[in-house]
């Protein structure tokens, strides 16, 4: 079926697109933060005093965005930590929905890192203590593409779940809104 | 089903005709339905169900639940003149599902979460607000409510409104000025212990319950001292003898009720600590016993392959003595339960004809979808008879007791389990049913869904959602998700049934003036003929109505109904919570049950009063 020379393309095509999406399989063995910043971006729906201007995206970002290793892994923890529970596969139940356009603190991963490790006081607990900040960032990447938000070549295809739910990789993207975006 | 059993049909005569012979005005209260103690029907438990003194003081209407008012000058032939006397704003946006009470003049409303008390001033135009009580629960407590942050009545007793708020305290209030009296702290939300029910007052005790059985609680029901609101005992639901006040006085009717400690012994080591069976719903009691009568709610995790065993003491009936806790009786309407299907329901007390005399008996519409007819002195089922589609369940052996589970609709784990019905929440929820003497029928507002459910292995976290299920829910055969049934307790059969588009999760209210009140998720509330079913009157409130309506006589002669809207819980949560249905999952998988729900109301509690006009 199969000749030397197409699967020598293949093998060539595997190598390019591994190259092209070094973001979407690069490891992390450590969570310090890097040097540098996000620029801010031009959707501004807070009041931030003294110039209007949102802090930067924490440059930890960068690591787990588009991540599929810390996607996989904010999935799994997703179901383990017992998210599933309130907020069910995105549509929300004792906890407020994830995969629409509504963000009441924030849709950025620094800021839904925040939420998750500080709690907020309507209920959501706060998991510092008893999450390592990685699992927090990996938890964070997993909620943000519940609206669809990562690249679909960086999620997986695949729910645990019963089969009636949409996989992430046909999540439509959600523009956020009620949200520090940083235009993103 | 639409056919009308002769002597309930004679009886509803006697009871109209003798209505309009005596032909009320409207200042005169007038009962109409006269309920005769030889009827040859089921009748309300006189010592638990005295005469109608126009008041409305607990949720169940009298401690036989009945939730039926013997007034009459509302009727089938005049219910086309009623009007809106009054409204009043509860400022809140959650599930209303308390009743209003009326207590000489003054209405008393609780509100879901924050949980605040209002008294209004019924002999004034407008009926103003006396004052206000704001027990200021922990709003954290939001976040560990599984279905909604929705309270289900306050109680007056002895010149106190007492009751419960999310964050586990139980209250007393004075109802004349609305300070309080005493507060006890009951459950706690770190272990994801709410508390959501309507606290019963008998025999000088305030019986409340915790709820949490999405959050792997251990479930207990408490008496408080009325006075002191000291606890002075506490039964729970799962774990040794001791511990659910299981002694030398109960006596189980049936074998499989029967043992030392089942209460461990029927749990994986350990597990039954973290098992559920909490209590948020209704308790009934027998003065002339002094025995209680409650159910308890469903095991914990949803995924039962992680507890193997009947899980005693969760998804059955107790029988308890008020004054010590001491347990009568129990039996489980569904060991080892797979579906959520949490035995909270009302429990009716009713005496029914049997051979020359009469028997004391429970009337439980079941979640599981039987109807149960039981002996309350020995808990022993009479009869059990499916109410609507089934097909997770074969039947009830009433020599074991036993309820036979249909296995291929059994969840395991590593498939869906498709199709199964009732669904979760049950061929009923908590919503209760109403009971009217004079006819003898039990009306069940009630639910036609069915469900997808695949099970995987839960990990238990303090104070998170402990369940292991995915659902996913949507309307049963026949094209209704949501029925009235008039049902006869003694024929085991609908006399009528009408059926609604959207899941009923309002309670029902039963009037002497041969009328039965409810209301539906999009806001309307009816008023059906109690006879026939026929709708004969209805109005669209501005939110959908889960509350349960009642009846009272106001200080002015005349017969009110009152109800208040305000959607929510979980039938509702996809509108007051912003639920996303394209995640069929959501709300434990009742969002996809509703989808349709967010286009036709909005949030907001709101009270309605209406009365005849002048």
């Amino acid at each position: 079926m199969s000749s030397p020379f197409r699967a020598s393309l293949i093998i060539a095509g595997a190598a390019t697109l591994m190259v092209c999406g070094c973001k979407r399989e690069e490891r992390h063995s450590d969570s310090n933060p890097l040097a540098g910043s996000v620029p801010a971006g031009e959707r501004q729906p807070t009041i931030y005093p003294g110039g209007g201007t949102p802090p930067p995206l924490d440059p930890r970002a960068a690591r787990y965005e588009n991540n599929a290793p810390a996607l996989a892994e904010g999935q799994w923890l997703y179901a383990q930590m017992n998210c599933v529970g309130c907020h069910a596969h995105g549509g929300g139940g004792m906890g407020p929905a994830l995969m629409d356009d509504k963000w009441r603190y924030g849709g950025r991963i620094d800021q839904i890192a925040m939420t998750i490790a500080e709690g907020r006081p309507n209920g959501m607990p706060a998991w510092r203590g008893r999450l390592t900040d990685d699992q927090i960032w990996k938890l964070a990447a997993y909620v943000r593409s519940l609206s669809g938000q990562p690249s679909k070549d960086a999620v997986s295809s695949r729910a645990d779940e019963m089969s009636n739910t949409t996989p992430l990789t046909l999540t439509p993207r959600q523009g956020p809104r009620n949200a520090d975006t940083a235009g993103r | 089903m639409r056919r009308v059993c002769t002597a309930i049909l004679f009886g509803l005569i006697s009871l109209s005709s003798g209505g309009c012979k005596r032909s009320p005005t409207l200042s005169e209260s007038t009962v109409t339905g006269s309920i005769l103690p030889d009827a040859n029907h089921a009748i309300a438990s006189s010592a638990a169900s005295p005469a109608d003194d126009g008041n409305w003081i607990m949720p169940g209407k009298d401690y036989a639940s009945t939730r039926f008012s013997a007034l009459g000058q509302i009727t089938p032939d005049n219910i086309g003149k009623l009007g809106l006397v009054f409204t009043f704003s509860t400022a809140t946006t959650h599930g209303y599902e308390a009743p209003p009470l009326v207590v000489n003049g003054t209405m008393y409303l609780i509100t879901p979460f924050p949980n605040t008390l209002y008294a209004l001033d019924l002999t004034k135009p407008g009926a103003p607000q006396k004052w206000v009580f704001k027990p200021e629960p922990a709003a954290a407590s939001q976040g560990v409510a599984c279905c909604g942050t929705v309270n289900r009545g306050a109680v007056y007793s002895n010149g106190k409104i007492i009751f419960n708020t999310l964050d586990g305290q139980t209250i007393a209030v004075d109802a004349d000025n609305g300070r309080q009296i005493w507060r006890t702290q009951l459950g706690n939300i770190q272990k994801g212990e709410t508390i959501t029910m309507a606290p019963l007052v008998a025999g000088g005790k305030v019986l409340v319950g915790n709820s949490g059985g999405e959050m792997g609680v251990r479930g207990w029901l408490a008496a408080l001292d009325e006075g002191s609101g000291k606890l002075v005992w506490k039964a729970y639901h799962t774990g040794p003898d001791k511990d659910v006040l299981i002694g030398s006085r109960f006596k189980p009717f049936y074998a499989a009720d029967r043992g030392t400690d089942l209460g461990t012994k029927t749990w994986p080591p350990e597990i039954w600590k973290l098992g559920g069976g909490p209590m948020w719903g209704w308790i009934s009691y027998d003065p002339e016993t002094q025995a209680i009568y409650y159910g308890t709610g469903n095991p914990g995790p949803w995924n039962a392959d992680q507890r193997p065993g009947d899980n005693k003491w969760t998804t059955g009936v107790f029988s308890r003595d008020v004054n010590t806790g001491e347990a009568l009786w129990f039996y489980q309407t569904t060991p080892h339960d797979i579906y959520d299907h949490d035995d909270i329901n009302e429990s009716i007390l009713a005496d029914i004809p049997w051979g020359k005399g009469r028997r004391p008996v429970l009337l439980r519409p079941g979640r599981n979808g039987f109807f149960y007819v039981m002996d309350r002195r020995t808990g022993q089922v009479l009869s059990a008879t499916s109410y609507g589609h089934m097909n997770g369940y074969l039947g009830v052996d009433l020599k074991t007791g036993r309820i036979s589970i249909n296995p291929q609709k059994e969840p395991k784990q590593g498939r869906v389990t498709r199709d199964i019905c009732p669904a979760a929440p049950g061929q009923k929820d908590w919503n209760p049913s109403a009971f009217s003497p004079v006819t003898g029928l039990v009306y069940i507002p009630h639910i036609n869904l069915c469900m997808d459910m695949s099970v995987s292995p839960a990990n238990y976290i303090a104070g998170t959602p402990f369940v292991g299920a995915d659902v996913k829910m949507y309307g049963g055969p026949g094209g209704y998700r949501g029925a009235v049934t008039a049902w006869d307790p003694l024929a085991n059969k609908a006399v009528w049934e009408i059926h609604e588009e959207l899941p009923l999760w309002s309670p029902a209210l039963a009037t002497g003036g041969g009328l039965v009140f409810y209301g539906t998720l999009d806001g309307w509330f009816k008023a059906l003929d109690a006879r026939t079913g026929k709708l004969v009157w209805r109005f669209k409130a501005g939110s959908g109505i889960i509350g349960q309506p009642i009846s009272y006589r106001g200080p002015d002669g005349r017969q009110y109904i009152a109800v208040v809207a305000g959607v929510g819980g979980w039938a509702g949560g996809i509108v007051d919570g912003e639920l996303d249905p394209r995640d069929p999952t959501a709300a434990l998988g009742f969002a996809n049950a509703v989808k349709d729900l967010p286009n036709k109301t909005t949030p907001g509690g709101m009270l309605y009063v209406f009365a005849l006009p002048r």
